[in-house]
């Protein structure tokens, strides 16, 4: 029905976001290719003013041949896999527990959602220092308290304690969002359910859940995104040891710690293929419920 | 009969979720405990939950160490400056592709969305030498233009799957009425978009206040935010938990307040387009 | 930014006080350690002098590394002194990314700097940053528990020895353990302590061609011997402990020795943060009879970065923290045993400091450390916790997350050897050495 004046309006008010955006994604992406060429190491008096050797694809090939790399990879998915498992599994729940009738509903929602404003430091931190130390934290004395060995977190279960820790600052969103839409569930197609006598797994199955997946998506994309790049929770707690190093980690290595700039660019070359393999898996996947 | 059934009901499920809230909500709860106590109580064995001698001395050092004020202010004028200068790019944006969309709508947000997959320490070194060259190191400007790039594509999402539950209907009314475009947007989609605007610049608030990455590589004094205020107690010689808790409650004290104070807004607008 | 320097620089220029010809407000990166926060303290000190306003920039210290590296490569510009390490200063003095620091007053006395520390902060003879302070290792030890255990600890002990004496003062009921010591992943961390123990059983990171030494006989009998040692009488999670964990072990009572900084003497004998301050003995580092011990040299030092507008209140800030006076400052307030200790011989033939019960095992404990020839067979790298090559800090925090991973259990000693060559062969090779 739009019509061809309506038509150029909206592209020229749609121009400075795609604009900028082209921009902030071209100029990086195009230095990152560069130098991704080239020796740059900066420690080594290598700089762009006197000029970069050009070295083909050997940084890309050491990437790919380091032993960092494949483990990378796996931690990178275990973690996002894990965040998102939990997150969701126990958002769903935690969403139909606050959608019951109940006392203090608001504080209690004030308290599930506030971890998600502490900031990646700050809760890294805490976990890190006050929870999982295993002498002095928390966990530690619990555990004594049982009469068990603390657990050394960090190095021992160092992937589930990240998990963990992630999921933390996760679990608020994804319960909100899957809260909303429970809300906006039909409660009498649920109290006719109820009626016919479906037992509550069934109930959960056949009409919370269908109803959810859309919902679900939007957790899914949106971490997704977010998860691939954490890095504060990685730096503070383990420093990559004890194969916590994710792939975006592995770059961070690269380029700071090792101040190889063109290894690290050839890596960052590598992380963008791979979110966009997962993104169009993502799509492929979920896309459909996305009607955007 | 079926009343008291109900209240029974009732009655487990606010425990059940006060415990797990109570949960979820500890470890903030202990840090703000924590930052109360001295250094020795804070690690005394067994923990010391409520029964210590509470002392604002931890905030004193803290304060005296580092002026708090300041960076509070670089965080507040950053979070907010990229928050609405990204709002303003993106209302447009979002009006289009929310009234006028076309065939490649969801291709255009989903490209935005993938910029975000750019993994920020692989462009460290090209933006560095960017800000270098523009005299944008650290500059609040610099780190506004930053932030808000960073969180256009969640910006112009939330605000699309919004607008696109406003009947288009109104729209044309207007229209027929002889408004402009520019009318139209602003005396007829806005205001009835004002819940979903409110809630998207709540969530992008909070995003660009916790952004840790580049606002600490990218600053040193004048744009230092309480992102680099918190790195100066990250680790330092000897185990000072009190101190630690005292600077994370000051460096998350602000935006949990505005958060909880704006949940409802926050909440009612954090679909994304999830409900339909 | 411009603006309200210019602003703060004509206000300060009113007052303007002696000896200043302009006052500049300076930008210093530095590292959140207690003596840095210290020093802090007393920047008025310096403004009251000079005229200078100071800006600090504090960070935790792996932060503050990557924050001022890339700086520097790139020629940020952000800052107008920074705080780094033996490390660093060589490399960057190399090329020419610092203010030379060869015109410093006759009244500052640069001569007076410990040779061992000026030595490590220059770059062929020319020296590019000051010592603000500066350590070695050395043992340090509960002398109650050393008694109950009924030894003696000699002042030049072997690694058997430690080894014995940390079995006998292992009480897992009270919660002491023996030894405590560095095995956090990181260069600087339990990296550094490793590289040094190392030294002390004949081993050496690189061999002359620059070809990594992690397949020999002499690594893996300095991890075997860590790990044995840590898993008999060491504490639970050692394998993530660093200086900071181990200090607050320490303070709590719950070693019965430790091999650490000696910086960090004057935390655990100062009684307000330590439970046992009153029965902490020192001892050089160990050795096992081969020539060398296993103490390492660092020091923490303020450089001017090239390029800065502002090197002359920079200079003033130098000569300022890192003076005799600065430490007569902090003597006066704080006491003799709280000033910035292991930078200047004056330091050392101050009556008043030599009554500092960890002054002499200090001192004897840097004279003892030589950066230029720090292994027992000939190596091509300065240094001893490290080498001084660029690509050292990349490579041993890799190396040492792989050692890390062994001392948690999660692999033997023999594969993260293994590994560990194969990472350091393949870097050296990406960066040309081989």
């Amino acid at each position: 029905m739009a019509t061809q004046h309506s038509r150029s309006a909206a592209r020229l008010m749609m121009a400075p976001a795609v604009i900028l955006l082209l921009g902030w994604m071209l100029v990086p992406l195009t230095m990152t290719l560069f130098f991704s060429f080239k020796k740059y190491l900066p420690l080594r008096g290598d700089s762009v003013a006197n000029g970069l050797e050009w070295v083909g694809f050997a940084n890309y090939a050491r990437f790919l041949s380091s032993s960092s790399f494949w483990p990378s990879v796996q931690a990178t998915l275990i973690i996002v896999g894990g965040v998102l498992v939990i997150t969701i599994v126990f958002g769903i729940l935690l969403a139909i527990l606050l959608d019951q009738p109940m006392w203090g509903q608001g504080v209690v929602r004030i308290m599930v959602i506030a971890p998600f404003f502490v900031m990646p430091t700050v809760s890294a931190l805490v976990w890190k220092n006050m929870f999982m130390d295993p002498t002095n934290g928390i966990l530690a004395h619990l555990w004594k308290a049982f009469g068990a060995e603390p657990v050394q977190w960090l190095s021992q279960a160092s992937l589930p304690s990240l998990i963990l820790i992630v999921s933390w600052q996760w679990l608020p969103f994804a319960t909100l969002i899957l809260l909303t839409a429970i809300q906006s569930l039909d409660s009498e197609q649920l109290e006719a359910a109820e009626m016919d006598g479906a037992p509550v797994l069934k109930r959960f199955w056949f009409i919370i859940l269908p109803h959810l997946s859309r919902a679900i998506t939007i957790v899914i994309l949106i971490q997704t995104i977010f998860l691939l790049a954490i890095f504060a929770e990685i730096f503070v707690t383990t420093g990559g040891a004890f194969g916590t190093k994710t792939l975006s980690y592995l770059i961070f290595q690269r380029v700071l710690e090792s101040q190889n700039v063109g290894l690290g660019s050839a890596g960052g070359v590598y992380a963008i293929i791979l979110a966009n393999i997962l993104a169009v898996l993502l799509m492929r996947v979920v896309g459909k419920n996305l009607d955007a | 009969m079926a009343r008291a059934a109900t209240t029974q009901r009732k009655a487990l499920n606010t425990a059940l979720a006060w415990l797990i809230g109570f949960l979820i909500f500890f470890p903030i709860l202990w840090t703000i405990l924590t930052s109360f106590k001295t250094e020795a109580q804070a690690i005394a064995s067994p923990p010391i939950f409520l029964n210590f001698d509470w002392t604002l001395e931890n905030y004193s050092v803290v304060q005296e160490r580092s002026d708090y004020m300041r960076f509070l202010w670089n965080s507040i004028i950053l979070a907010g400056g990229s928050t609405i200068l990204g709002t303003m790019i993106a209302i447009p944006a979002a009006w289009s592709m929310a009234f006028v969309p076309s065939k490649r709508t969801k291709d255009i947000l989903l490209w935005m969305l993938s910029t975000k997959m750019l993994p920020a320490v692989g462009v460290l070194y090209p933006i560095y030498l960017l800000f270098i060259q523009l005299g944008l190191l650290d500059s609040r400007a610099g780190l506004v233009i930053v932030l808000m790039l960073i969180n256009l594509p969640i910006i112009v999402w939330m605000l699309y799957t919004y607008f696109r539950e406003i009947p288009g209907e109104i729209l044309e009314a207007a229209r027929m009425d002889g408004a402009t475009l520019k009318e139209e947007i602003l005396y007829v989609l806005t205001p009835m978009a004002i819940p979903g605007i409110a809630s998207t610049l709540l969530l992008n608030f909070i995003l660009a206040w916790n952004e840790a990455f580049w606002t600490l590589n990218l600053t040193a004094v004048d744009a230092a935010p309480l992102t680099a205020f918190i790195a100066s107690y990250s680790s330092p010689e000897g185990l000072f938990f009190a101190k630690l808790s005292a600077a994370s409650t000051m460096a998350i004290a602000p935006i949990l307040i505005l958060g909880w104070f704006s949940q409802k807004q926050l909440v009612r607008g954090l679909t994304f387009g999830a409900v339909k | 930014m411009k603006l309200s320097n210019a602003l703060r620089a004509a206000t300060a220029l009113s007052v303007m006080t002696t000896g200043a010809a302009f006052a500049d407000t300076i930008t210093i990166a530095t590292v959140n350690n207690g003596d840095m926060i210290r020093m802090q303290g007393y920047t008025d000190d310096f403004t009251a002098k000079t005229g200078h306003d100071v800006e600090w920039v504090t960070l935790e210290e792996n932060v503050l590394r990557q924050r001022v590296t890339t700086d520097i490569t790139t020629k940020g510009g952000a800052f107008d002194i920074m705080t780094i390490g033996m490390y660093e200063t060589p490399i960057w003095g190399a090329n020419g990314w610092l203010v030379p620091l060869d015109n410093l007053s006759a009244e500052y006395d640069a001569g007076d700097i410990l040779p061992a520390m000026a030595g490590g902060l220059s770059h062929e003879g020319t020296l590019y940053a000051a010592p603000f302070y500066g350590e070695s290792s050395m043992i340090m030890y509960r002398t109650d528990l050393m008694e109950k255990a009924g030894m003696q600890m000699p002042d030049a002990p072997t690694w058997d020895f430690i080894r014995e004496a940390a079995a006998a003062m292992t009480d897992r009921d009270n919660e002491i353990n023996g030894i405590c010591l560095r095995g956090k992943a990181g260069w600087g961390e339990g990296g550094a302590f490793i590289t040094a123990m190392s030294n002390s059983f004949g081993a050496r990171w690189f061999d002359m061609e620059w070809n990594a030494q992690f397949d020999t006989d002499a690594w893996a009998n300095t991890l075997n011997f860590y790990k044995g040692m840590m898993d008999e009488s060491g504490p639970a999670g050692y394998a993530t402990n660093g200086f900071n964990e181990n200090l607050s072990l320490f303070q709590q009572g719950k070693c019965g020795m430790w091999i650490d900084a000696t910086v960090a003497a004057s935390f655990v004998t100062n009684p307000s943060d330590s439970t046992v301050a009153d029965s902490v003995g020192f001892a050089l580092a160990p050795d096992t009879g081969l020539g060398k011990r296993s103490n390492w040299l660092w020091a923490w030092a303020l450089a001017i970065p090239a390029g800065t507008q502002k090197q002359d209140a920079a200079t003033q800030f130098i000569e300022w923290a890192t003076s005799k006076d600065y430490i007569e400052l902090v003597a006066a307030k704080e006491g003799w045993a709280n000033v910035p200790p292991g930078a200047r011989t004056s330091l050392y033939e101050n009556e008043n400091y030599k009554s500092v019960p960890f002054a002499q095992m200090t001192l004897d404990s840097i004279l003892s450390a030589d950066p230029n020839n720090s292994t027992v067979e000939p190596s091509p790298y300065v240094g001893i916790q490290f080498a001084a090559i660029p690509e050292f800090a990349g490579i041993a925090t890799e190396v040492s997350q792989e050692f890390s991973a062994a001392y948690a259990g999660q692999q033997s000693v023999e594969e993260a050897l293994a590994k560990a060559q194969a990472i350091t062969n393949d870097a050296m090779e990406a960066a040309g050495y081989r």
